[in-house]
């Protein structure tokens, strides 16, 4: 560990040796070459800024309880709420990774601690992971539509349906993190429980993925933290813009946030935008607390062998 | 040669397998029930990834064809009409380019920095800040693009006449969201590529961006490549955005300015609408989202390809 950073310290030392002449750095060419780059790199975070302040200015009036508590109204638009949308996401998400947790670790776990590298099958599952990782989300949507006609469902734009859906679009998302994580864990820790008796099993179990939970809660959240926002497979499963009441389980009937901002942004009232840029703030507000809990979980429990 | 006399190492009292009198002691030879059980489930978990693919297929096949019974397959694959894709088509590319205009040089330019002029410390700031723009939901986008890049860029700010919904405008927006994916693929591109190259490079008296260009950029092309193809991907596929902002006619025009009507806006349009399952207008979801599904598969086996490419020239 610390010979490759003394490595790495020296390349660079090397490298701002070789370029201390800075002459050769400031033609304009050169200067304009770099303001450009500047450029491509801030004007990402110029959107995002962009994006969160104008979004705050527009919704602005709508900041009060109303915008959590109250249902969807067509009559008071101007107090108009997102209760259903936010619970219904709730219910969502949970039930999304009840599916698609235990689903994912179990492949990635195969993939790595037991496939044979070499076998056809094992290969198409390899190629097949990254073709579903750039799967449109809308195709999801149409699967999950599939599936819940072959479950034998009248009505798909229930719970379950959302997080069939859902837990499709970011199997492949958990899979790919938590195999990283089952790689990162050394050879020795194998070799050394295998030798002592231990059972492939039994390494996997006590050895393994105990050493490995923080890069599967990393990759866990960041899929969910994509599934949270996603609107289109939902759209596809029929699942209503505007419902008044709450969820009861995973049969019941909902709408989600992002489908709720869908809707109120393609309305015409100014109420509604504004009430849609509130909701996008609770959206955002969502989105990078997952993210920071992820990159939290990832800072402090990180383990270097 | 090597008897049954020797004992069977520490077996313990499960009885001698098949087989383990003859040859030499196996280590592996023990059975054991219940990890053969756990092995059989966990590679289950596995195949269901193949089991998706194969569920997509034959959840698309099935009204498809009930869709070109009903349809003639001319008038899908046609200008006009009620039933012509054609004009979708031409939606999802023009989106779809712009979204690369403004998304190649950006991501390009962002990952170029990190790689080969930003400290260490500064790229571990300036990371996660690019990530973020790739968390924020796509429906987001579309109201970004609705409300603020439309009357606020477009119409105010760069003066050009365009309609409340326009094929520009949610270019533009989608190009944003996908200069994250090019960017941190390029990036990886780019990291790939061995320092010697670089000392080379400068101790031949080129600077940085003479370096950069001609040097670190070829020999990364091909991981480029696949960052710009996997963007292009994205950009495909992505809904909520140009069914906000690009509009919901179909319009076969080549004026970006103009609303225009992508692959994805019809789905999520025809979605919306009370279309009882087996209508025509019902199944033609399914055919578009099957082509839909179709192109973006050849773009992603390209972009795998490209990938595999540049990671075995070091």
């Amino acid at each position: 560990m610390s010979t490759v950073s003394n490595v790495a310290v020296k390349t660079a030392r090397e490298t701002v040796q070789l370029t201390a002449k800075r002459s050769k750095e400031q033609t304009p060419t050169a200067l304009i070459f770099l303001g450009l780059l500047w450029f491509s790199l801030f004007f990402g975070v110029a959107v995002l800024v962009a994006l969160i302040v104008d979004t705050a200015i527009t919704g602005w009036p709508r900041f009060d309880m109303n915008l959590l508590t109250n249902y969807d109204s067509t009559l008071f638009p101007e107090k108009t709420g997102f209760r259903a949308g936010i619970l219904g996401t709730a219910w969502l998400m949970v039930t999304t990774a009840v599916l698609a947790v235990p689903l994912g670790i179990g492949a990635a776990v195969y993939l790595e601690e037991y496939a044979d590298r070499d076998r056809w099958y094992n290969r198409l599952i390899e190629v097949n992971l990254q073709n579903l990782a750039a799967v449109p989300s809308i195709v999801y949507g149409l699967l999950a539509v599939g599936v819940m006609a072959a479950l034998g469902f009248e009505r798909k734009g229930i719970v379950l349906g959302g997080a069939i859906a859902l837990s499709l679009l970011i199997l492949p998302v958990i899979i790919i993190t938590t195999r990283e994580a089952i790689r990162a864990v050394p050879e020795e820790i194998r070799s050394g429980s295998l030798a002592l008796g231990a059972t492939v099993w039994q390494t996997t179990w006590r050895q393994i993925l105990p050493s490995a939970v923080p890069g599967i809660a990393t990759g866990t959240i960041l899929g969910l933290s994509r599934a949270i926002g996603e609107a289109a497979p939902l759209l596809m499963l029929g699942i209503p813009l505007a419902v008044r009441f709450d969820p009861t389980g995973i049969f019941s009937e909902m709408t989600a946030l992002p489908m709720q901002i869908f809707f109120m942004t393609s309305q015409s009232q100014i109420e509604f935008q504004q009430a849609a840029a509130a909701a996008i703030i609770v959206l955002l507000v969502m989105v990078l607390a997952l993210n920071g809990l992820a990159i939290y979980i990832r800072n402090k429990f990180q383990r270097s062998w | 040669m090597n008897n049954s006399t020797t004992a069977t190492g520490p077996s313990s009292g499960a009885g001698p397998s098949a087989g383990s009198g003859t040859g030499p002691i196996s280590l592996a030879a023990k059975s054991r029930p219940l990890e053969a059980v756990i092995k059989a489930s966990l590679a289950i978990a596995a195949f269901t990834s193949v089991a998706i693919t194969f569920g997509i297929i034959v959840a698309l096949l099935e009204p498809v064809t009930h869709f070109f019974s009903q349809v003639p397959v001319g008038d899908f694959f046609a200008t006009k009409g009620q039933y012509a894709v054609l004009p979708l088509v031409a939606g999802t590319l023009m989106t779809t380019v712009i979204a690369l205009l403004v998304a190649v040089p950006l991501g390009l330019g962002a990952a170029m920095y990190l790689s080969e002029y930003a400290s260490r410390r500064n790229r571990k700031l300036l990371k996660p800040i690019l990530e973020l723009l790739a968390g924020v939901p796509s429906v987001v986008y579309g109201f970004f693009a609705l409300f603020f890049v439309t009357p606020t860029l477009l119409q105010d700010i760069l003066n050009i006449e365009v309609g409340f919904t326009n094929a520009l405008s949610a270019g533009v927006v989608l190009g944003i969201m996908i200069v994250p994916t090019v960017a941190s693929l390029s990036e990886d591109a780019f990291t790939a590529v061995p320092q010697s190259l670089r000392q080379g490079s400068l101790a031949m008296g080129a600077n940085r961006m003479q370096t950069t260009l001609r040097v670190v950029l070829p020999a990364a092309l091909s991981g480029v490549a696949a960052a710009v193809v996997l963007g292009l991907s994205r950009a495909v596929g992505e809904t909520m955005i140009v069914a906000l902002a690009a509009g919901a006619r179909k319009n076969l025009s080549l004026d970006p300015r103009d609303p225009m009507q992508t692959m994805t806006g019809f789905m999520a349009q025809t979605a919306q609408g009370e279309n009882p399952v087996g209508s025509v207008d019902y199944n033609m979801l399914f055919a578009v989202g099957l082509l839909l599904f179709l192109i973006t598969l050849v773009i992603n086996i390209i972009s795998i390809q490209l990938v595999r490419r540049f990671r075995q020239a070091y």
